[in-house]
């Protein structure tokens, strides 16, 4: 393996100077040491395979990057221009945190909840401080580091990264922001890891953005939700990235018995997108709900793999995911139901629905169910279309221009799953979010 | 002057096929028009070609609002100048909800030069005239959080048109089969309350098979479609002759007319379930 520039690219020698930055548990070192073997024998996924046939990243040059800084970050000019999310605004908040290229701006946690053994930071800090307490949670590899290319990468080289652990029984009603941005042509190998243990309750807000719009880079993530028995979690994350940036990122929830878990997704940005958003139902009675939203424009690519896995009896899993879609841009849903034989009296539906607000535009839509249990009840339906004209004649009886009345409708067809949402700021925001999109629709071809 | 209506050697085409030809209709405001005729006859074409759908072809003829000939405008700008049509099967909008959906319409209404993005009517002054509205049609203030038309039953859904014509105060409505789908007891109500609302100050174009619609709303003028034409006007006594006596009659004091309208039956029921 040869690089153009010794200090940049993924050769061993990069990675032996990052392991000699990181200040970590010899167990962790020993993770990321396998990870690195695994990315280095995998092949970068490709259009044969079957997962990525829709998904082209022949024009991804991963040598154009590098691995992270493990430094901390210097006061800079781009600090100055820290960007504040939008899913907290005016929110009172139980801890925040802010990352620029994945290195720590701001983490703080209110002392209430520091007190009663809450952790919430930077997941660097968190591994040196507290090894012995999250060493079984990274063994239990809930996000698999041998899954592909990019899964290996982020085990091997992820840095930054937020952790919140809550333990036994606490429960909190502040939510928990955190906030990752991308400079122009950064790098985030960030790793999100939730615990919730048994009878906890918490609500996160995660979003990720560019400090300018068309700004590049690469984010290679990864996401481990662990939500033990009788535990709750709200989670949300809104991706906003550049129109340039290159985001993977692999998205996994472990939910015990009678654990709930809502988790919304909002996904406005990027280059292209491949994420695969996996949910494992592994005791009985647990109940699942997860809701998607995309507004794509230009050339994005967006390309969302998600999994309801339901490995024990009386689980219930709900999933819907709607997608309006401009220019030429393209979306990409795959959805699996996939019931072990344990898994009786499972309850499980996905829906995907697509609105084309271009000609040039494609949404492809591909439901799956793989069912070994015989007593359950597992249903899927996905749309695509364009607005309806007829729709817009009658709301143009009503008034409306041909523009007011598409955006409406556009509207409308988000709010559906706006509803399911239950925070109310997170709802505001969210379709805030959708609505500056939405206000910039050019026209619509029906 | 006397704002009107009027419709002159109206032809229309759907996909190159003739639905209408040769529709004269002046309506003056003030005045209530019924227009009947059997299925198939184009009364739903008149009524879509009135508010400018976009599949509708105009080959012929004119439609003009005050002497101005409103055929090159869009169905916003005609209902903007008080152009109104409360349609047979509404459309669902989901996700919208009813008060919000209408608080727009009656801005844009009431305020036709307003452009994109600019303000609304205040929400309280618009809550109230809303409220206050729903109590006039006897409506449950939970209307307004609905979606518009959506998992609306047929009466809900007519009673939720003649609101929104309560709202947009037109100068024209055309009411298409307001009256279909409905019991007996809800079309009177159907009628009691467009005669609530201030019918009395506009034209209305009354498309109807029953006479209940018009017994609160009596017509002045009752026209009869064939074929793609009016055959016949006449008086309040016409439409009641209709209601009991069936179009026979009609057909057979119109031969050729009655031919035109069996071989274009099957077209209009297109164009009636596609596109007005």
């Amino acid at each position: 393996m040869s690089t153009a520039i010794a200090s940049t690219g993924f050769s061993q020698e990069a990675f032996d100077a990052f392991l000699t930055t990181r200040d970590e548990p010899g167990w962790l070192i020993d993770m990321r040491r396998n990870a690195w073997r695994r990315f280095e024998e995998l092949p970068m996924p490709s259009v044969r395979d079957e997962e990525w046939m829709r998904t082209d990243i022949r024009l991804f040059k991963l040598d154009r990057f590098g691995l992270p800084h493990s430094s901390p970050l210097d006061a800079s000019p781009a600090h100055a221009t820290e960007p504040h999310g939008v899913l907290a605004a005016g929110v009172e908040v139980g801890g925040r945190s802010t990352t620029l290229d994945g290195r720590l701006v701001v983490g703080e946690l209110a002392t209430k909840w520091a007190k009663q053994g809450v952790l919430f930071g930077s997941l660097d800090r968190m591994a040196a401080e507290h090894g012995d307490l999250l060493r079984p949670y990274f063994q239990r590899h809930v996000v698999d580091p041998f899954r592909d290319k990019f899964s290996a990468l982020n085990a091997a080289g992820w840095s930054g990264g937020t952790l919140l652990y809550v333990p036994k029984g606490v429960r909190i009603e502040d939510p928990f922001h955190s906030l990752s941005v991308l400079g122009d042509g950064g790098i985030d190998f960030g790793k999100i890891l939730v615990i919730l243990d048994r009878d906890a309750e918490a609500t996160v807000l995660t979003e990720v953005a560019s400090l300018s719009a068309n700004g590049g880079g690469l984010h290679c993530g990864s996401m481990e939700l662990i939500v033990e028995r009788g535990a709750g979690l709200r989670y949300v994350s809104l991706q906003n990235w550049g129109d340039e940036v290159w985001h993977f990122a692999h998205q996994k929830a472990h939910v015990a018995s009678e654990g709930r878990l809502q988790w919304t997704i909002g996904a406005l940005g990027s280059r292209l997108s491949k994420v695969n958003q996996h949910i494992a139902m592994t005791g009985p009675d647990a109940e699942v709900q997860v809701n998607g939203v995309m507004f794509t424009e230009g050339r994005q690519h967006l390309s969302y793999n998600t999994h309801q896995h339901h490995q024990a009896a009386y689980c219930k899993s709900d999933l819907l995911y709607k997608a309006a879609l401009q220019d030429h841009s393209r979306t990409v849903w795959r959805g699996m139901i996939k019931v072990e034989k344990d898994a009786q009296r499972t309850d499980a539906y996905q829906r995907n629905d697509n609105l084309m607000l271009s000609r040039d535009a494609r949404a492809d839509s591909i439901p799956g169910l793989e069912i070994e249990a015989d007593d359950v009840r597992c249903t899927h339906g996905s749309t695509s279309g364009r607005v309806d004209e007829q729709q817009l004649f009658y709301a143009m009886t009503r008034g409306y221009s041909r523009r007011e009345a598409v955006r409406m409708i556009v509207t409308g067809f988000f709010q559906q799953v706006f509803d399911r949402i239950t925070i109310e700021g997170v709802r505001n925001a969210l379709s805030e979010a959708i609505g500056r999109r939405v206000r910039d629709i050019k026209e619509a071809v029906a | 002057m006397t704002e009107t209506l009027k419709i002159s050697n109206l032809h229309v085409a759907v996909e190159g096929k003739p639905i209408l030809s040769g529709v004269n209709l002046t309506i003056h405001r003030g005045e209530v028009h019924a227009l009947m005729g059997p299925n198939g006859s184009g009364k739903s074409t008149l009524a879509g070609a009135i508010m400018g759908h976009p599949k509708l072809e105009i080959t012929e003829g004119t439609i003009e609002l005050d002497g101005r000939s409103i055929l090159e405008w869009d169905t916003s700008e005609r209902a903007r100048a008080g152009v109104f049509m409360a349609f047979q099967r509404p459309m669902a909008i989901p996700g919208v909800k009813m008060a919000d959906f209408l608080r727009h319409a009656t801005t844009n209404v009431r305020y036709p030069s307003r452009k994109e993005g600019e303000q609304l009517i205040p929400m309280r002054e618009f809550r109230k005239e809303l409220r206050e509205k729903m109590a006039q049609l006897r409506m449950d203030e939970e209307f307004a959080r609905r979606y518009v038309n959506d998992g609306f039953s047929g009466g809900e859904m007519k009673r939720a048109e003649i609101l929104q014509m309560a709202m947009l105060r037109p100068k024209f409505a055309v009411l298409d089969e307001t009256d279909s789908g409905l019991d007996v007891d809800a079309v009177k109500l159907a009628s009691q309350s467009i005669a609530e609302i201030g019918g009395a100050e506009m034209g209305i174009l009354i498309i109807t098979h029953h006479d209940r619609l018009l017994e609160h709303n009596v017509p002045d003028f009752t026209h009869v479609m064939l074929g793609g034409r009016i055959v016949e006007t006449g008086g309040v006594e016409l439409a009641r002759e209709l209601y009991t006596e069936g179009y026979d009659q009609v057909r057979a004091r119109h031969p050729e007319d009655a031919a035109i309208e069996k071989e274009m039956t099957s077209i209009e029921k297109k164009v009636a379930s596609g596109a007005a």
